[in-house]
């Protein structure tokens, strides 16, 4: 039996310690904001945060997960500081097709809960390993930066 | 600013932020069978046998024996088949189907499956094709004659390489059957192409398949035919085994059996006079079309008819084909057989210069398209072409003309260069295709809530035409942007009003929309429930004849203007950006922020086109078949890119608009070459330009 907490609920699952933590969020928790864009850990479309860190869930195995927090766009949605990532991501114009959205705004929650005032070289790096086709990164990098600018206090 | 162009929070930002938006993968059906496809192993081969092992209860093969109607993907001319028969032509090509409860078993039956094949000689590469599937050319004026008269005449070849949308989201479909109707859902571009793929391919009545996009997360023209494929094979799967199905490719799949960018071949000869006056170009052109023709000849077309760029020649003759090639067949991607061209003539004008001794400025200046020239295909630049106040503009941002001189004559290491390319994109379908093949309908429903609804197959792939054509709707009857609505279509409740393709849903569908809720604005009847159809109307064109290339070849252009700075490393070969700058002519802007995400989006996809995105076929396997092997930009590979855009309203667009998306692609791989070549000193006259490539010509390139 694997314990975690997801989304801040603690959770048990029975399953082969090998599973991908992706398939278990998708198919076992229904929550589909993590995405699978490559399943090889190159894209980021899937990260979601473990234990405060930015990680794919596409190379986590179930079996690594004893205790760990999990959060993912579901949970994190419900938070004051999302609240200001959506409006800072409209206001820079940061989703287009949004498949890697979810993804970033988890890219972007790990930065500025160890970095508030990050800078635009930190932002690059931090959002470095999820790839988005879409908006060429400038928009997600300046609505991130908005986002520590509106979101003063609560990073 | 227009009113128009402010920008608003766009209707699916809220979806999209929260993971709530469903894209196809998302999408969960009791009871679903997961497909694979087997694929063909070789490049060319007849099929001698297939050899299934027994398979348990639930688990199912689907192959050509099981189509109903005709063996055979519907795009522009009808030829691939879904499933191969007796023989394949590429590797990857589709052999059949497995479909079963459990997706790993069956992966495993799929890899239990052995086919046996005689194999056969197969062509790779371009060099080695000799057969091909397209063929156009044209003329203007009496290039022969202004070749014997030249008192020069140069000639170059450049050749560009594949390019992968690498969209996100891979492609995939769901199908399952319902009162003798089978429905297909998936992430795509175009539902009422897949929709006569299947209607052909299951001998079906058209009332008896209905097509529901997907929240699509990004197509960049990959998702025009392809979901095509797909949904055949999953309707024939779900009529045979009358159960939901589900086929979704992994990354490495989609990356080797999906269409690409074309790699092409593309001789320049200019004449010139004694004065050095080019009176004379000759372009001959050659794509690889791989194995199957699909969008080929189209994407040809666009490739000749912007073959000289935005420069008036007087005497021109393009030619060019699609040739046949044992590997994966190619297809649409954002520019549409332009971004070939453009980076060939403007790398050509750039070397033309260099020789005669003017700096590349002054030489494209003394060509560029005014209103009223004829265009190559001797049709009218009716509309103003404002080149010299964006070439103005983007002079004031980047400082283009100071810095082209300040790099000249540069040593040591570390050198700098700049570069800057003028554009333009034909909006829309060539010639008449709109009113003679398209015919697109849309209707503007008001519900008797007064809410108004957009009944339109075309669709928002992430381009933001969900809220570009509330805009229009809105801005209209002067109501506010949540009281109209656009959900993904679904062909049993919209209208055919064209595919998403060719930059043209926001100007053609955006204008019928515009003029749809302009009726329903002197109709306007309070709580009653109004329907308002719109067709299409051609606008005034010079007759386009499409044998001999000759006339409008689109209703109208949108122009572009792209600066990009380099300083390259000379010892590594790597080049870092220091100043990419933009300047475009799209008509109105409908939303300055969705604009902005196109310029930057695609300006960087042709930054990446130009310097990274490698992919080869080493005999007839896709090298670079992951995002690992094929790299795409990151956050770290780019750095602020500096937009703006003139304002010249266009009057058959809505408010103005003229096409957008893939016009913002097409100048920054030309700009960056001209850039690297100033940096280095030496030629270049292929993309993509990584740095292996860039040492060995340090060590044997032409010097500029
Ligand atoms: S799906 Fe996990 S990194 Fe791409
Ligand atoms: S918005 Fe499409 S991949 Fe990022």
């Amino acid at each position: 039996m694997i314990n975690f907490f997801l989304n801040e609920e603690n959770v048990q699952i029975d399953c082969d310690p090998s599973f991908r933590l992706l398939d278990i969020l998708r198919d076992k928790f229904q929550l589909m904001g993590p995405k699978e864009g490559c399943g090889e850990g190159e894209c980021g479309a899937c990260a979601v945060i473990i234990d405060g860190k930015l990680i794919n869930s596409c190379l986590v195995a179930m079996g690594s997960l004893n205790n760990s927090k999990v959060i993912t766009i579901e949970g994190y949605s419900k938070t004051d500081r999302y609240k200001v990532l959506e409006r800072t991501f409209a206001e820079a114009g940061a989703v287009q097709c949004g498949f890697c959205t979810p993804g970033m705004i988890m890219a972007a929650e790990a930065l500025l809960s160890v970095n508030a005032n990050p800078t635009v070289e930190d932002i690059r790096e931090a959002i470095s390993g999820n790839l988005c086709r879409c908006t060429g990164y400038n928009m997600i990098i300046n609505a991130i930066k908005l986002a520590a600018e509106q979101g003063v206090g609560l990073w | 600013m227009h009113k128009i162009s402010q920008p608003v929070i766009k209707k699916d930002h809220i979806e999209k932020m929260s993971g709530d938006a469903k894209y196809i993968a998302d999408i969960k059906i009791d009871d679903i069978l997961h497909a694979k496809i087997l694929r063909s192993t070789k490049a060319h081969a007849r099929i001698v046998e297939i050899k299934i092992p027994k398979l348990e209860d639930g688990y199912y093969i689907v192959d050509y024996k099981d189509i109903p109607g005709e063996n055979v993907l519907k795009v522009v001319t009808s030829e691939q088949p879904i499933f191969a028969e007796e023989e394949v032509n590429f590797i990857g090509e589709a052999i059949l189907l497995v479909a079963g409860k459990d997706e790993a078993r069956v992966q495993e039956i799929i890899h239990s499956i052995e086919v046996v094949y005689e194999e056969e000689k197969a062509i790779y590469t371009l060099e080695d094709a000799t057969e091909f599937t397209s063929e156009y050319g044209y003329k203007k004026g009496e290039a022969e004659k202004a070749f014997e008269h030249a008192a020069k005449v140069i000639e170059e070849t450049f050749d560009t390489g594949y390019q992968e949308q690498a969209y996100i989201e891979p492609q995939g479909v769901i199908g399952y059957l319902q009162d003798n109707k089978v429905t297909i859902l998936g992430s795509m571009q175009c539902p009422y192409y897949v929709k006569a793929a299947v209607v052909q391919v299951m001998g079906y009545e058209e009332n008896q398949v209905q097509i529901i996009q997907t929240t699509t997360g990004g197509g960049f023209g990959g998702k025009e035919d392809y979901p095509s494929m797909l949904g055949c094979q999953v309707a024939i799967a779900t009529a045979k085994i009358k159960k939901p199905i589900r086929l979704i490719l992994n990354r490495r799949e989609d990356m080797a059996v999906t269409p690409k960018r074309h790699p092409a071949h593309l001789v320049y000869r200019a004449a010139l006079d004694k004065e050095n006056n080019i009176i004379g170009m000759d372009v001959e052109i050659k794509l690889d079309g791989g194995a199957y023709a699909g969008l080929s000849s189209v994407v040809l077309q666009r490739s000749l008819i912007t073959a000289t760029g935005v420069y008036l020649i007087p005497n021109i003759k393009i030619h060019g084909k699609v040739m046949t090639t044992n590997t994966v067949p190619n297809g649409a991607f954002r520019g549409f057989g332009a971004p070939q061209s453009l980076f060939a003539i403007e790398t050509f004008m750039v070397h033309l210069a260099n020789k005669i001794g003017l700096t590349p400025l002054e030489f494209k200046e003394k060509y560029l398209y005014k209103q009223g020239d004829i265009t190559a295909t001797s049709g009218k630049l009716q509309f103003p072409v404002k080149l010299p106040e964006m070439l103005h503009n983007i002079e004031d941002m980047s400082l283009y003309k100071r810095k082209k001189e300040q790099y000249t004559n540069q040593s040591g290491r570390y050198r700098k260069g700049i570069g800057m390319a003028f554009f333009l994109h034909g909006c829309g379908f060539t010639g008449s295709a709109e009113r003679d093949l398209i015919k697109s309908v849309v209707k503007l429903v008001k519900h008797e809530d007064n809410t108004l609804e957009i009944l339109s197959s075309n669709t928002d792939i992430g381009q933001g035409l969900k809220t570009t054509l509330c805009k229009v709707v809105a801005e209209v009857l002067e109501i506010p942007l949540s009281q109209v609505k656009f959900i993904n279509p679904d062909t049993d409740r919209v209208p055919n009003s064209g595919p998403t393709v060719a930059s043209r849903s926001l100007m053609i569908v955006g204008k019928l929309l515009e003029r749809a809720a302009k009726r329903l604005r002197d109709n306007w009847i309070l709580n009653k429930y109004q329907v308002i159809e719109e067709h299409y109307k051609q606008p005034y064109m010079i007759p386009w004849d499409s044998n001999t290339f000759s006339g409008d070849a689109y209703p109208t252009y949108s122009w572009g203007i792209n600066v990009v700075e380099v300083e390259v490393d000379t010892m590594l070969a790597t080049t870092n950006l220091l100043g990419v700058w933009g300047v475009y002519d799209v008509g109105t802007v409908i939303d300055q922020t969705i604009m902005k995400g196109q310029m930057e989006g695609g300006m960087l996809q042709g930054l990446g086109y130009a310097s990274m995105e490698k992919m080869e076929n080493l005999e007839g396997v896709i090298r670079q078949a992951s995002i690992t092997d094929y790299t795409i930009p990151t956050a770290k590979d780019t750095i602020p890119f500096e937009t703006a855009c003139i304002d010249n309203p266009y009057e058959d667009g809505p408010f103005g608009a003229k096409g957008a998306g893939e016009l913002t692609i097409l100048g920054t791989a030309p700009a960056y070459i001209e850039a690297v070549e100033q940096a280095v000193g030496i030629g270049i006259n292929c993309i993509p330009l990584t740095p292996e490539k860039l040492l060995k010509l340090e060590k044997g390139g032409f010097q500029l």
